[in-house]
């Protein structure tokens, strides 16, 4: 008997066991209280005889989404009009991600340069930006939008067939088939074997060390897949030109203030961010490594590209997922200025069919497995830039 | 890495316990008429701006057409207008404040639908306003009727029916649109004064209103198409009868004060009339108030507190207010509209 209450004793000293006890315990104990939520809501819904269940997904949604990257009807269901509105979500974001990053690069290393009046407008652009709320700015630039520009029927016609309006930016466009996707995925994979053709010729030449003149491989890596796409789909490329009509421009590609607003504000705002990330991982390199690649024989911008940024990205990268994912939550402030992002889609379909619990879990979880997405990849490129240690 | 672990223990706890807490105050939405007096005031769910129906003037009183039926209940129950809290609520919001018990009537240009009726848990009281979709153009566009507006873009607000009734007045019109929704009421309507839209659309009281705000309201027009039919009506929790008797019944007892010719000015010399239904209706005889639980004079209260239907409608919303509407339908069933009081017996 002693014996098996001693055994139990040290299983409870054990620190592994106290670890896993202690997790299972909290794990079971947020499920029972998840549980316990889910049934008290479930009958409390019931005895208010207020309908529940996710079956209205498959009705009929009835209303207009204005700007749609995918098919989509009024007459289609309100399935879809969620995922037409999450991939306007996902588009803006990924949008909004390269822009703020591109333009966050240049401000950041802006802020760095021995050109005072250079450093100072980067250092005016950050503080501007990231001292202000971002809904304030979505109001500042869609309303700057809406009335500086003309309204649609006095459009400025900038150069033959663009207009520029109230309504946005109306340019010519090609009417878009299935071969002019195949020809976009051949442009794809030729860029993709392009690069790919490129390094093994360096890496031949740094064997080898025969110079030989790289750019006409690459491009012809780049260009067949293209060529014969276009010799096999045979898109058609006529032309579609903006015409004014009535009320509107017809025809053309339209780019809407609405989208164009959001995506300004959410790229200014996370490019000041994102400047004072890199700025600080600039910083974060060692002096020795700037003088070391100079004694080296390298110039600035060199020693910027091949030394000291690969080093950098170490400290820039954690930041920067933070600054990602807020970047792709802020874009739900789209509603605001009338962006169909998946936030307003799901607020329509909660207005219509009165199933706001059922809405509401459904942005949660997009959200929140779009945001765990995002992580993961920014985690994994963290891991591969991080300092291996040998 | 153990500091870690013992941090995420406690957040898990914290979690539990927040998540309890929340779940512990479910809405006991029995006996609303207890709870209102308990409290002293009625809580009643509004629009935050609407011009006409719900307002704040220059001194900060909240008035308009839908304001002063939470009144008229208010008198009902206290014998007093003005014990009425207001919570301002935007159109997404509107039902579940609602049934959350956050509000007890929400009088807030509502439209009573059958899908609204039937699956969120509430009822609708008797309708107060009988509206309709309609569409604003600016005048210089020269649109006659709503059959040109091809390709026009319309400046719509989410979560109402408009967005729905747009759709189904085009689709087999064939007339294909670009809808722009706003969620905030500003927006949409800045939007369509900037010209972002070329027509705007909700219900005709409505489009009254914001043409009353308008620099030139008489640059605006409101294209003859009404494109759907809008009832406003007072939404109660469904399983609440007596308290949905009690807001119905103050609506009627404006009605019916129309139609007996009674005023806020002259409802006093009515205690005294010689006729059975409307010694019945002042609590002069009978026991109408004790059967819904209120004071027997009930109906006078509504009356002295908001006067009768007209006054409303002409105080707040009437042709010599900004928004200028005629009654249309909104007149008694004696006179050809469509507001009809059950008796009072």
């Amino acid at each position: 008997m002693r014996h098996v209450a001693g055994r139990a004793t040290r299983l409870f000293y054990d620190l592994r066991f106290r670890a896993i006890f202690y997790q299972v315990l909290a794990v079971g104990a947020v499920i029972l209280v998840g549980l316990y939520l889910f049934s008290n809501v479930s009958r409390k819904l019931a005895e208010q005889n207020i309908v529940t269940g996710f079956d209205f997904l498959w009705r009929e949604a009835g209303f207009v989404i204005s700007q749609t990257l995918i098919d989509y009807k009024p007459t289609d269901s309100y399935a879809w009009a969620l995922v037409t509105g999450i991939i306007n979500t996902i588009w803006v974001s990924i949008l909004g991600v390269i822009f703020s990053t591109l333009i966050g690069l240049v401000v950041g290393v802006a802020r760095l340069s021995k050109n005072p009046l250079l450093a100072f407008l980067a250092f005016l652009f950050v503080e501007a930006l990231r001292n202000v709320p971002l809904l304030l700015y979505l109001f500042f630039w869609y309303a700057l939008i809406v009335t500086t520009l003309p309204p649609v029927r006095e459009a400025w016609e900038i150069v033959p067939s663009v207009f520029i309006s109230n309504s946005g930016f109306t340019i010519p466009s090609l009417n878009w088939s299935p071969a002019h996707s195949v020809v976009l995925g051949a442009l794809i994979l030729g860029g993709f074997l392009a690069i790919f053709v490129r390094r093994k010729l360096i890496a031949q030449r740094v064997e080898t060390g025969v110079e030989r003149v790289l750019w006409p491989w690459t491009a012809l890596a780049l260009l067949v897949p293209v060529a014969l796409a276009i010799l096999i789909a045979q898109p058609d490329f006529a032309i579609n030109f903006p015409e004014k009509g009535r009320f509107r421009l017809t025809g053309g590609a339209h780019l809407k203030p609405e989208f164009t607003a959001l995506l300004i504000g959410l790229t200014l705002s996370a490019a000041a961010s994102n400047a004072e990330t890199i700025r600080s991982g600039i910083l974060s390199v060692r002096k020795g490594q700037w003088e070391a690649s100079r004694s080296l024989g390298l110039d600035d911008r060199q020693a910027l590209r091949l030394v000291v940024l690969p080093q950098a990205l170490r400290v820039i990268i954690p930041p920067m997922t933070s600054a990602y994912l807020s970047l792709f939550k802020n874009s739900s402030l789209a509603i605001a200025i009338g962006y169909p992002d998946l936030v307003m889609v799901a607020n329509t379909t909660m207005n219509q069919t009165g199933q706001a619990i059922e809405g509401i879990a459904i942005f949660m979880l997009v959200y929140l497995g779009l945001s765990i997405t995002i992580s993961l990849i920014m985690n994994w490129y963290n891991g591969r830039v991080a300092l291996k240690e040998r | 890495m153990k500091k870690i672990k013992g941090l995420k223990w406690v957040v898990g706890l914290g979690l539990a316990a927040g998540m309890a807490a929340v779940s512990v105050a479910p809405a006991n939405a029995q006996a609303t008429l207890d709870t209102v007096k308990k409290r002293g005031k009625v809580r009643c769910g509004v629009a935050p701006t609407s011009p006409g129906f719900s307002f704040a003037d220059d001194k900060g009183v909240r008035r308009g057409f839908d304001i002063d039926i939470c009144r008229a209940v208010s008198a009902a129950v206290f014998g007093d207008p003005d014990k009425v809290e207001h919570v301002p609520l935007n159109t997404n919001v509107r039902f579940q404040a609602l049934q959350s018990g956050e509000i007890d009537i929400l009088s807030r240009q509502t439209t009573w639908t059958f899908s609204r009726d039937n699956s969120l848990g509430l009822d609708f009281g008797p309708v107060v306003f009988y509206d309709g979709q309609g569409i604003m153009v600016t005048s210089k566009l020269g649109v006659k009727s709503a059959g040109e507006l091809s390709s026009a873009a319309v400046c719509v607000l989410p979560g109402t029916t408009t967005q729905q009734n747009l759709e189904d007045y085009f689709r087999p019109r064939k007339i294909k649109y670009e809808s722009v929704v706003f969620e905030n009421t500003d927006e949409w309507r800045n939007a369509y004064f900037n010209g972002r839209c070329d027509a705007l659309t909700t219900d005709r009281s409505d489009l009254a209103s914001v043409r009353a705000i308008a620099q030139d309201p008489a640059a605006h027009v409101i294209l003859p198409e009404t494109i759907s039919k809008e009832p406003l009506a007072p939404v109660i929790r469904q399983n609440d009868a007596n308290w949905k008797d009690i807001v119905s019944w103050s609506v009627f007892a404006l009605f019916a004060a129309e139609e007996m010719k009674m005023t806020q000015a002259n409802v006093d010399t009515f205690l005294k009339s010689q006729d059975p239904e409307i010694q019945r209706m002042m609590g002069v005889n009978g026991d109408l108030g004790k059967m819904l639980g209120l004071d027997a004079k009930w109906a006078y209260n509504v009356i002295k507190g908001v006067g009768n239907y007209a006054e409303v409608f002409d105080r707040n919303v009437g042709p010599n207010t900004k928004l200028g509407l005629s009654r249309g339908p909104n007149k008694l069933w004696t006179e050809g509209g469509l507001l009809y009081s059950p008796p009072f017996r």
